[in-house]
């Protein structure tokens, strides 16, 4: 078999790449294999990605404000946005105006409701509120996801029925 | 416990036991924890990464949940070793590519690994056999709830846990699920599958994880967001995701034995005689063939009925070029691998 770039050489590599969902197969010679994967490194990296993505949310131009340092670690938002990782908890803080609409458009969401760390940590008990719930039914309608939107909507229905409970009788929590 | 241990021992995700284990390999949830007080690894100077990897180590060696566990310093590892556990997913190819005080901390059933100072001070990762998401995060939970006594660990209420990326912020859980889809695949419903995982924001990787090819029909699928849901909610998500892809497989299958029964043995046999007779044999190769005969198992169409999924699991690992490297305790030339690779499978595959 021949490579299918250069098509001259034996094809002695073989990829299966994934792209949105698409497999494609690619069966290379060693020279275009390494090409390649410069080619993909420049193209797919991940720091691009993210550098791209809060590029997109920068406010327009404030020149104090464009470069904010994190106090603790001294990492800048130039150096987050080229090489994609933050340098510790407290550029989390640092950044938080640039990082909310990232973590929003990378996760749908801003808001933690998984576990905490405490002692006493079980999984969180705070139950996502009701305007929170329609945001993910209305999310899991668009990305079809029936199965889930169904199990959204009944907790959404439960959760108004124990609202219009509790106006009758209070109930402790 | 040494890591030449492992070598004659079966990992516990190997087994080909657990739930819906004819197309489910394995299933893994990994965490990713940060020290407060300590920059994220790639920004941490040495001083400051040696301190994480000591603290950490400390905290594991006093935990009670941990005891069976065995400390590798990477520094202490070769090149080959360092191979022989991401080819055993114990550890990512990234831990071991970089330098500096990094540590991976393992118990003797491989069902626990921790990588120190990887993207972030703590990733573990619980791995068990078969579809059995919920069992693993029990686990994982119950040792993140212990470390969580003995460590001060990043965290914000708005946010969750605070990692190096923020695309793992949240609960920065990963769950993941490794398919064998040879059906889909042969009736080229594959792609179609993998486009409607990736609209619900799931992602599909290869064999060894990020950036790596998917072969021999192996697909590890695992969740993106980990904001804005709790963990439970992700497995679920996951799960119900997983049970719709098992299903597909099932159906691919039984439409391939109902109209193309006598091509699909012919296959499965002769990728099961190739693997008996070859005497040079790439890994690549191998893969494939072995994919097949997995399969003729699921479908009880050899014509051996005495090969089971554990020695097929188990071939697909002791073939890689680090395990043969490590069973002839020499480095090899790759052709001197594909003899070796060949001498394995004729031993394992014996009549």
């Amino acid at each position: 078999m021949l490579c299918d770039i250069c098509g001259k050489k034996p094809a002695t590599v073989h990829l299966t790449e994934i792209i949105d969902g698409q497999m494609n197969e690619l069966h290379l010679c060693e020279d275009c294999a390494h090409q390649k994967s410069i080619q993909m490194e420049q193209q797919f990296g991940l720091s691009e990605l993210l550098g791209g993505l809060a590029e997109f949310e920068k406010p327009s131009t404030d020149k104090e404000a464009a470069n904010p340092q994190c106090p603790k670690c001294g990492l800048t938002f130039a150096d987050f946005k080229k090489i994609g990782k933050l340098g510790c908890a407290d550029c989390y803080r640092a950044f938080h105006r640039y990082l909310a609409p990232l973590l929003k458009r990378i996760h749908g969401s801003s808001a933690h409701c998984g576990k905490t760390p405490h002692r006493e940590s079980k999984v969180s008990k705070r139950k996502p509120d009701l305007k929170e719930l329609r945001l993910r039914l209305q999310k899991a309608i668009e990305l079809e996801a029936f199965e889930e939107a169904a199990r959204i909507r009944d907790q959404i229905k439960e959760m108004e029925k124990e609202t219009k409970d509790s106006l009758d009788k209070p109930k402790k929590e | 416990m040494k890591l030449i241990d492992l070598l004659s021992h079966t990992s516990e995700w190997l087994k080909g036991i657990g739930p819906n284990s004819d197309i489910v390999m394995s299933s893994r949830v990994r965490l990713a924890r940060n020290l407060q007080a300590y920059p994220f690894p790639h920004w941490a100077g040495k001083k400051q990464a040696e301190e994480v990897l000591g603290k950490v180590t400390e905290a594991v060696q006093n935990n009670e949940l941990l005891k069976s566990t065995t400390v590798f310093n990477l520094s202490d590892l070769d090149v080959v070793d360092k191979q022989f556990l991401v080819e055993r997913h114990l550890m990512s190819l990234d831990h071991a590519q970089k330098k500096n005080s990094k540590a991976v901390i393992l118990d003797p059933d491989e069902v626990i690994s921790i990588m120190v100072n990887e993207e972030d001070h703590i990733r573990m990762q619980i791995m068990q056999s078969g579809f059995n998401l919920f069992e693993a995060w029990n686990l994982i939970n119950r040792i993140d709830d212990s470390l969580a006594k003995q460590l001060d660990f990043a965290f914000s209420p708005q946010w969750g846990y605070l990692t190096a990326c923020p695309t793992n912020t949240g609960t920065a859980m990963r769950g993941s699920v490794m398919l064998h889809l040879p059906a889909l695949v042969m009736t080229r419903q594959i792609n179609r599958v993998l486009a409607a995982i990736a609209k619900l924001s799931f992602t599909t990787r290869g064999l060894y994880g990020e950036g790596t090819q998917a072969s021999g029909n192996f697909f590890q699928i695992s969740n993106q967001v980990s904001l804005g849901r709790n963990e439970q909610e992700i497995i679920e998500s996951i799960n119900s995701l997983i049970r719709q892809i098992i299903e597909q497989e099932q159906q691919a299958r039984e439409l391939l034995l109902s109209r193309e029964r006598p091509v699909l043995e012919d296959r499965i046999n002769r990728s099961l005689g190739i693997l008996r007779s070859a005497r040079i044999i790439s890994s690549q190769e191998t893969i494939e063939l072995l994919s097949m005969v997995r399969l003729g198992c699921d479908l009880a169409l050899l014509n051996d009925t005495r090969i089971d999924r554990g020695v097929i699991n188990e071939l697909f690992i002791i073939t890689q070029p680090a395990h043969l490297q490590k069973l002839e305790n020499k480095r090899l030339s790759s052709q001197e691998r594909d003899i070796k690779r060949g001498e394995i499978i004729r031993e394992r595959l014996k009549l």
